[in-house]
């Protein structure tokens, strides 16, 4: 009686059935099942035999790992296995349902268990039986934490030099099975691999074969000791004359790695990475109330504004104050410089524009909302959002505005001007490609606000939304290229390098992510949302996130160089000039530190 | 004789002499608008192909299958330039090489096509799916059918769905996608997904080797095979000037980059250059079946 069905692979279905020859008791077993839907006699004669070569395998084996067989048979275009039922669940979904990564005790223990199992199949007599397909999903855990090896399908021959003819599964296979050679070496391999995944959490299918030295098990999961790393490491070699040469060798290897780590005290990563007491500012600069915009540098000052309604210029060297030149309201805009001129926008509704040497007025535009859009200056023009709803466009020599855009919301993200058109985002989602003359080109709309400022290249725009989605929009038309998921809605404002993308999102990320596959190169996690925006400068990644830190990262990897913590969060973006690096705080405080 | 002259000297005077301190005003827009007016432009811009394919000289039988759609409209403005062009090359015994090739082609534009409908037939219908997921989605649903189809066969898929100035490629296999520059650059978009590349990229073998690999033909990843398939999806700009170039490995193992480079390049027209490339591909013994496809974008 067949009661559910317990899972779908690539030629058929298994069910959970309850024999009915026991009437008295509840006996459940599992019932595979392979619909032969090959229409060529010759298939589906290998596919039949196939099957029964898995029964005749399985009904010669006894040991707990492996699933007693009950019967077999086959009917018109259909063949059944009836097998002992496993209650539990295979590794993969374990490993997919687990939040964080499974921890090193489990994995270990099952390891054994499963070199365990290995030792028994290799150890078979008249001739050793390769398993040849170890991976999670072929491997049951049940209610007692005990491990199962499933699936014994695939003892086919392999057929080397004919195009097409894969066997085993892609990723957990080592390079010789490639080459139709199965030995026990191999189980090992694929051994290693599973291991590689239950631990990173890196699915081997969506990686290039054979790649896991790019990828070593700490860098992902620092949490896990060298010890098992070094044993996955041997399982893993690409010469089979490299790796354990048993399964009993490698499960005496992970023996005494549990030994030596103790099994149970777990070895906590220790990050190479400097450690931010030993960071020393070059200077610093207290402003009166926090700092959530960005700095610029013009001349040899650094210009910066604060929520306490000034715009300070400082001095490079030292962060002596030149001048400060106070508004009507909280600046968080990062200003922008041009011809001797400062212009940065506040919360007094006004866009500010000072002269850079002595912050005397030069001149000021009035819109009608707080300005927390930053300034963009091209074409003669300073383009900037306010939330007034509009985007403004002002010409430089009138100082009159050429035209305002009407947007359905406020506009708080920065502008960008490329290919002939002003790019930004707005309060409601919506998402406009303007021309010169104000009139727009394409919209856009997201789900929820586009606070981030775009940047182009190449013709495509990216931007992120508070909905949890990076996109990038074709720069001419606005299709939607692609669409990039993060856990939280993203602030931040991207920045592009050598085909790579960077942002940070609410979900406490910084994200690596290639600008023509939308693939996660690498994400960095720090302990509070991440809205600053990220800056590349030489081969590194700098960023604030609301945890008060500012990080350096390797911008290829993502991984640390150190971190600098502030006593507030911090929500503007860095600058890096001549190797120094200035970041604002919420703590008041600008910073300058060495690069 | 020197009248003349006298009158260019005069003139020439004149204009040599500027005022100063005169004082200028930006244009206004309309008077901008005047100055600049220039040639009118010709529309629409549009995409334009040529194919060729043959069996070769060593196969009794073509397994390669190509397809090719190209959408103008021309008219008011925001009418882009649609085009989906793919190559398949597929294997397996039995002759379930072309079940596979042409299910999975005819799959993958049958999905793609009618997700274009709409914004064919209805301009004002908004188009918000992103284009590398419809690629995904396509690709996935003609793996569920090659698999149903041809069980045990397989198949590779090179696939560029353009819109407007971007192409998006979907791609699994060893086929491949070339950008052809026209200043006479060739680079290959995709990567195969064959071992020996793979062996190559490890630097286990020279290139040499891998040439001449007696396992060169043995994918690690291939349409219809396996429960999960991660194609190569990818978004650059068309290149302007310049081609795109698709073909199958009946193509590219006999005939050099450059080579495919300059009869693009030189051909009088797209379908020459697809014609004599197969050719020269049979000339060289026609090893595969053979498979070549370039697309342009008239702007």
């Amino acid at each position: 009686m067949i009661q559910d069905v317990i899972g779908v692979g690539g030629m058929g279905s298994v069910y959970r059935a309850r024999d009915l020859h026991f009437p008295n008791v509840v006996k459940l077993v599992a019932v595979k099942e392979m619909i032969n839907r090959a229409p060529d006699p010759l298939v589906r004669k290998t596919i039949i035999q196939n099957f029964e070569r898995e029964a005749n395998i399985l009904a010669t084996l006894n040991h707990a790992s492996i699933p007693r067989i009950y019967d077999y048979f086959s009917e018109s275009n259909r063949s059944y296995l009836v097998l002992e039922f496993i209650n539990g669940k295979d590794l993969e979904a374990i490993i997919s349902e687990t939040p964080g990564f499974l921890s090193e005790e489990l994995v270990l223990s099952w390891s054994i268990e499963l070199c365990d199992v290995l030792s028994f199949l290799h150890g078979h007599k008249p001739d050793p039986i390769i398993f040849r397909d170890m991976k999670p999903s072929n491997v049951m855990v049940n209610l007692s934490q005990h491990v199962i090896l499933v699936d014994f399908g695939i003892a086919k021959p392999f057929q080397a030099g004919q195009k097409g003819t894969m066997i085993g599964t892609e990723g957990y296979s080592p390079p010789e099975q490639y080459r139709g050679e199965a030995t026990p070496l191999a189980d090992i391999y694929a051994m290693g691999a599973t291991m590689h995944h239950a631990l990173t959490r890196r699915d081997p299918r969506l990686e290039p074969p054979f790649s896991f030295a790019e990828r070593p098990v700490r860098k992902i999961n620092p949490a896990i000791s060298a010890e098992l790393e070094a044993v996955i490491t041997t399982a893993l070699q690409y010469n089979p004359e490299d790796r354990f040469q048993s399964a009993e060798a490698m499960k005496e290897a992970l023996m005494a790695a549990g030994r030596k780590t103790g099994i149970l005290s777990r070895i906590s990563g220790a990050t190479a990475a400097i450690q931010s007491s030993s960071i020393k500012p070059l200077w610093t600069f207290k402003c009166e109330d926090e700092i959530r915009g960005a700095p610029i540098i013009y001349n040899g000052a650094l210009y910066i504004g604060s929520y306490d309604h000034n715009l300070y210029s400082l001095n490079v060297a030292d962060g002596k104050l030149n001048w400060k030149y106070a508004t009507d309201g909280g600046v968080v805009t990062r200003p922008a410089a041009f011809e001797g001129d400062i212009f940065f926008g506040s919360e007094d509704q006004r866009l500010h524009v000072v002269s850079a040497r002595t912050g005397k007025v030069s001149w000021t535009y009035f819109t009608d909302g707080r300005v927390r859009s930053s300034p963009r200056i091209a074409e003669g023009h300073v383009f900037f959002g306010s939330d007034d709803q509009h985007l403004h466009a002002v010409n430089l020599n009138s100082q009159r505005a050429s035209w305002r855009f009407e947007a359905a919301a406020e506009i708080r993200s920065t502008p960008f001007v490329a290919n002939d058109s002003v790019f930004a985002g707005c309060e409601n989602g919506d998402f406009y490609c303007v021309d010169f003359r104000g009139e727009l080109k394409w919209h856009f709309k997201a789900k929820m606000a586009v606070t981030s400022s775009p940047w182009v290249a190449e013709n495509l725009v990216y931007f992120g939304s508070l909905d949890s989605s990076f996109y990038a929009l074709d720069a001419k038309s606005g299709f939607v290229i692609w669409r990039f998921r993060m856990a939280k809605g993203s602030l931040a404002s991207p920045c592009l390098t050598e085909g790579m993308i960077f942002t940070g999102s609410a979900d406490g990320h910084i994200y690596g992510i290639d600008a023509h596959s939308a693939k996660e190169l690498w994400r960095f996690k720090t302990d509070h949302q991440v809205s600053s925006s990220p800056v590349i400068y030489k081969d590194s990644l700098y960023c604030g996130s609301a945890d008060g830190n500012i990080y350096c990262l390797e911008y290829r990897t993502g991984r640390m160089r150190w971190k600098f913590t502030t006593q507030g969060a911090i929500t503007g973006a860095p600058l890096v000039y001549d190797d120094i690096v200035y970041i604002g705080s919420t703590d008041h405080i600008l910073y300058a530190l060495l690069a | 004789m020197k009248s003349f002259f006298d009158r260019l000297r005069h003139k020439k005077s004149q204009v040599s002499s500027p005022e100063v301190n005169v004082n200028t005003v930006p244009l206004s827009d309309q008077q901008l608008q005047d100055v600049v007016t220039q040639e009118p432009r010709i529309e629409p811009s549009q995409l334009v192909c040529g194919s060729a394919q043959s069996t070769g000289k060593q196969r009794d039988h073509n397994e390669d299958c190509l397809f090719t759609f190209s959408v103008t409209i021309g008219g008011n403005k925001h009418n882009y330039p649609l085009g989906l062009f793919i190559v398949a090359d597929g294997m397996g015994g039995h002759q379930y090489g072309e079940v596979a090739s042409s299910t999975a082609v005819r799959t993958m534009a049958g999905y793609l096509l009618k997700r274009f409908h709409p914004y064919i037939t209805n301009p004002s219908e908004s188009f918000d799916e992103p284009l590398q997921d419809l690629m995904r989605a396509a690709i996935n649903e003609a793996q569920r059918a090659v698999m149903q189809a041809a069980p045990g066969s397989g198949t590779t898929v090179t696939a560029a769905l353009i819109l407007g100035q971007q192409m998006t490629i979907g791609h699994v296999g060893d086929s491949r996608a070339y950008a052809i520059r026209s200043a006479g650059r060739i680079d290959a978009l995709t990567r195969d997904h064959s071992l020996v590349k793979r062996l190559e990229e490890l630097g286990q073998i020279s290139s040499e080797e891998a040439a001449a690999h007696p396992q060169r033909n043995v994918l690690y990843r291939a349409l219809g095979q396996g429960e999960v398939l991660e194609p190569d999806i990818f978004t650059s700009p068309f290149p302007q000037p310049g081609y795109l170039f698709l073909c199958s490995d009946g193509l590219w193992s006999v005939i050099a980059d450059d080579e495919i480079c300059r009869t693009v390049t030189e051909a009088p027209s797209l379908q020459a250059a697809c014609q004599s490339l197969v050719t020269a591909a049979n000339e060289a013994g026609g090893p595969d079946n053979i498979t070549a496809l370039v697309v342009q974008l008239i702007n």
